[in-house]
């Protein structure tokens, strides 16, 4: 039984607006172990954005969870108190956003985000120490510790971007999520970060969470991956075999729009149809009316899980 | 600091033209308005040639741009002629009022900012409540109430009915300005010969007062701070700061209102300007012995060169407070000056 | 057809209860300041009518009683009644704060729309004096405006004007040169239309919306001045009815504590007040959103 440090388990996601009740997240359990890193893909608005943030409760309003449990370390992260919830974001498990300039205060020095964070979860630690710290998280991504007394403005992006994965790193967190995090970067600063996510996780035992639309980033790093559609999960697996030979139609319509330079493509491939109004999601399979292989029971009944090996698909198709 | 320095140099030179068209106004308004006030002082049945010397005397018969011109340069040496009514340098007159009027303005925006920031960060915290509302409610009205009916409101609640607060002047009857002042403010003066039982009654003087000017400008802070504060908490960084497990408190008012305050600073030498208007009614109402009751005397008075000094002192203080606050604002939003 | 005012009543609550779902909270503060306005301007035109008392009589009452039936509000040390001092007041401010708002917003609306529309040096020159002017205390220049004029009712339309016309000059300017840019102007001008044109065509018409709100507001301000310079004893002679200067009058008995000499004129300019800055906030959240971003 592999260690799990993250179990999700029936978790759902709604934000009740004035034309109804969307449904972001349904019914999507997932587990990662020590040391693991998922990726979680997806399209816009599939729901994988709104998963990454209910994990350490960051939903803002109108969105709330309206069912499930996630369990980090034996307790329910959704029925924590407030207290223990604080002493949990940032210590136990971080998460780092999308744009690196927006996600750090503009008006303060990296050094002094870093010191704030140290302290506010361990009592007596002198500032001095926790700079010395800060200094060696710096060092340990490849940046000069004198940038400690900068402020957010005067850096690259790429070196932002590491900031704030040293700021969530700094207390050793067991998990780490990321939302989109190289989606404002270029193609090399980019490789840069995954390389040094890589680098952190050996060196850490880091778990992360890889939340991205762009399935190359996630293929370079993850161990495994989950695939997901319109708020429900419909695929996982190692990585390796879920892009090699993807069971749920979805994911094989997915990997067939990636266009491949390879190859001699007049047209590029697409899906048919349009990603499902949550509000009033279909009935049975929610991808049924997109699907190349639909039968009668998708239209009328949720898939159940099919898991063979290490692999899951939500597909009547079973496989 | 070098780029802080050659900022407020930048700064300091912006301001002269204003300060030249406010003079220019202030000219304009004075000499060139209706009323001959010579013959007013020397009452209206004067001969001629009195009238003719006494403005001789004072100057008044050259040509316009002439006196415009000997104005501007009295400016610049900070010479404000001689009172028309009394037997003193105008600088005189003002030089112990001025302090009154800026201890008073001083407190007054410290109320200011102490109810219209909190509450307005308080609202955009617990946005579309009922505490929200109310506060927004607050806001608006306390805008539309003429600040010296909020003095005299509080005159009678806490000045008659419930007899707990002095209702006019710096000083209580006991207490004897002349022992103490020395620069004129007298908090600070009291405090250097450490005279604790005046200070006790300056500051007991200033409450009233200070309490109605802030608090009339408040509502407009309020509804500022809440507005920016909306924008902010909306931001990435206010997200990313949640993520680290920040008390909510800490990163509301902490991360949130400073990143909020730098656009209110801007707001804030704006309404110095409204501060000085509000002071100078505050000070009508409260028997204030400042610069906008000097202002008001001297009206009655006829006494031009000192109404003319006194708003070439309020344009001043202005400029200098703007400029003021544009510092302050390059000190806290480092991303100004780099 | 039966005329049944009920249902007219029903008919009027409904449409409004419509607009006010559509389009929430401001819908509500615009009816609640258009009421509040609507009744003391009611109350100015019919003051003949609603006044018990001459305003100007010295001989209504017993000097200085406290309200009581007779005299509702009580009455004054010349012995004149005060409910009909604040009913005829309303006539003097709302007289002088609609002329004044009239005259700030004409030469605010015209000189933002100039100096938005032809840029340049004019431009330049404009605003840097609006911003001087702005950033000086209003009500300092008013007080010396209405000194140097003498007490009259033009004196104190023109400072009150004064003080408030660089705030509309800059609102209307900010419009002006959105709109410049906005591609159906610059259309126009690539098909030849004289500046003329384009500013009464297309600038006016979109700034319209704004005047409205404009005006609207600077009333609400101009009371606020008119209020604060019969309170100081300039503008106006004293044989006129207005609240700014029974405030003063009344101020002299408050420490005997005659409440009611100050408690009600107070309370009226600050409710007439807030009347202009509900029926302004609302109109102007309900027909531009983002105007009022100063």
């Amino acid at each position: 039984m592999p260690d799990n440090i993250l179990e999700i388990r029936h978790l759902r996601v709604q934000f009740p607006i004035h034309l109804g009740t969307v449904r972001a997240v349904e019914e999507v359990s997932l587990e990662l172990s020590r040391g693991e890193v998922v990726g979680l893909v997806g399209e816009s608005g599939c729901g994988k954005s709104t998963l990454g943030f209910s994990i350490l409760r960051l939903l803002r309003p109108p969105g709330r969870v309206a069912g499930g449990e996630i369990i980090y370390n034996g307790r329910d992260i959704l029925r924590m108190g407030r207290g223990e919830l604080l002493d949990l974001r940032g210590r136990s498990i971080s998460m780092v956003f999308q744009d690196p300039l927006t996600s750090l205060n503009p008006l303060f020095r990296v050094g002094d985000q870093f010191v704030e964070t140290i302290l506010d979860h361990e009592k007596g630690v002198r500032r001095r120490e926790a700079l010395a710290r800060a200094a060696e998280m710096l060092a340990a991504l490849g940046i000069s510790p004198q940038r400690l007394a900068e402020y957010p403005h005067q850096m690259s992006g790429g070196m932002r971007q590491r900031i704030m994965i040293g700021i969530a790193l700094i207390l050793n967190p067991d998990l780490l999520i990321a939302d989109e995090p190289t989606t404002s970067l270029d193609v090399i600063v980019e490789a840069q970060f995954l390389d040094l996510l890589n680098d952190l996780r050996r060196r850490f035992n880091l778990s992360i969470l890889l939340i991205s639309h762009n399935l190359g980033v996630v293929a370079q790093l993850v161990d495994r991956v989950a695939v997901m559609y319109g708020g429900r999960i419909v695929e996982t697996g190692p990585a390796g075999e879920v892009f090699g030979d993807p069971w749920h139609p979805y994911t094989q319509g997915l990997l067939a729009s990636v266009p491949n330079i390879m190859l001699d493509q007049p047209k590029l491939k697409t899906m048919p149809g349009a990603p499902p109004d949550l509000v009033n999601p279909p009935p049975g399979c929610v991808f049924h009316p997109r699907c190349p292989e639909v039968m009668e029971i998708c239209r009328r009944e949720t898939p159940e899980s099919f898991e063979t090996g290490g692999r899951m698909s939500a597909c009547w198709l079973g496989r | 600091m070098k780029n802080l320095l050659r900022y407020i140099l930048t700064r300091t030179l912006l301001t002269i033209p204003m300060l030249f068209i406010l003079l220019t106004i202030v000219f304009v308004v004075i000499r060139v308005m209706p009323g001959d006030p010579v013959s007013a002082m020397l009452g209206g049945h004067a001969p001629d040639k009195v009238i003719e010397a006494k403005k001789v005397e004072l100057g008044l018969n050259k040509p316009l741009l002439a006196q415009y011109g000997s104005y501007l340069l009295q400016v610049a040496r900070l010479d404000l002629g001689g009172s028309m009514i009394f037997k003193q340098r105008v600088w005189e007159a003002i030089e112990d009022k001025l302090p009154a009027t800026i201890e008073l303005a001083f407190f007054g925006m410290l109320v200011t900012i102490l109810v219209g920031v909190t509450l307005g960060a308080y609202a955009a915290d617990h946005r579309r409540t009922g505490r929200d509302y109310a506060i927004r409610i607050y806001g608006i009205v306390i805008y539309c109430i003429p600040v010296f009916w909020l003095g005299l409101m509080f005159q009678m609640i806490f000045g008659v009915w419930l007899d707990l607060l002095p209702i006019a002047g710096r000083t209580g009857p006991r207490v004897f300005a002349s022992t103490f002042e020395m620069t004129g403010f007298y908090i600070l003066d009291t405090l250097l010969i450490w005279d604790l039982e005046a200070l006790k009654d300056i500051l007991v003087h200033l409450i009233l007062p200070s309490l109605t000017l802030g608090l009339m400008l408040s509502g407009i802070f309020v509804r500022l701070t809440r507005a920016n504060m909306l924008d902010v908490l909306r931001s990435d960084y206010i997200l990313a700061a949640e993520a680290r497990g920040l008390r909510h408190g800490k990163v509301v008012y902490k991360h949130g209102l400073m990143n909020a305050f730098v656009p209110i600073l801007t707001m804030m030498g704006l309404q110095v300007s409204l501060l000085m208007a509000g002071a100078m009614l505050t000070e009508t109402t409260f028997s204030w012995p400042g610069m906008g009751r000097l202002l008001l005397e001297r009206i009655y008075l006829r006494d031009y060169p000192t109404i003319q000094g006194v708003i070439v002192v309020f344009a001043l203080m202005v400029a200098f407070i703007s400029l003021i606050v544009d510092v302050i604002y390059a000190l806290v939003d480092p991303r100004v000056r780099y | 057809m039966r005329y049944s005012p009920s249902s007219n009543l029903g008919k009027v609550i409904g449409s409004l209860a419509r607009m006010g779902r559509r389009y929430g909270a401001e819908w509500w503060i615009l009816v609640a300041g258009g009421l509040i306005v609507g009744g003391i301007i009611l109350m100015a035109l019919l003051a003949p009518l609603l006044a018990p008392f001459d305003p100007h009589d010295q001989a209504a009452g017993p000097q200085l009683s406290p309200p009581g039936r007779a005299h509702p509000l009580g009455t004054d040390n010349l012995q004149r009644d005060v409910l009909s001092r604040i009913i005829f007041g309303a006539r003097t401010i709302l007289g002088v704060a609609i002329m004044a708002a009239i005259v700030t917003s004409l030469v605010g609306t015209i000189t933002g729309l100039v100096s938005g529309f032809s840029g340049g040096v004019l431009d330049k020159i404009l605003s840097l004096t609006m911003d001087s002017v702005y950033s000086f205390p209003g009500l300092i220049l008013a007080v010396a405006f209405a000194a140097m004029l003498g007490p009259g009712i033009a004196s104190i339309t023109i400072a009150v004007a004064v003080v408030y016309i660089p705030t509309y000059f800059r609102l209307v300017r900010g419009q002006t040169l959105t709109i410049k840019e906005e591609l159906y102007v610059e259309a126009a001008r690539a098909i030849g239309a004289p500046p003329r044109v384009v500013l009464g065509k297309y600038i006016f018409p979109n700034v319209i919306a704004t005047t409205v709100v404009v005006f609207t507001m600077s009333v609400g301000d101009a009371i606020m001045i008119e209020a604060a310079l019969t309170y100081l004893g300039l503008g106006l002679p004293p044989d006129v009815v207005d609240w700014g200067m029974d405030l003063a009058m009344g101020k002299k008995f408050l420490p005997s504590g005659q409440w009611w000499l100050i408690t009600f004129p107070g309370a009226m300019i600050s409710l007439l007040a807030l009347g202009f800055t509900m029926l302004g906030e609302g109109l102007a959240e309900i027909l531009n959103p983002r105007l009022l971003e100063r």
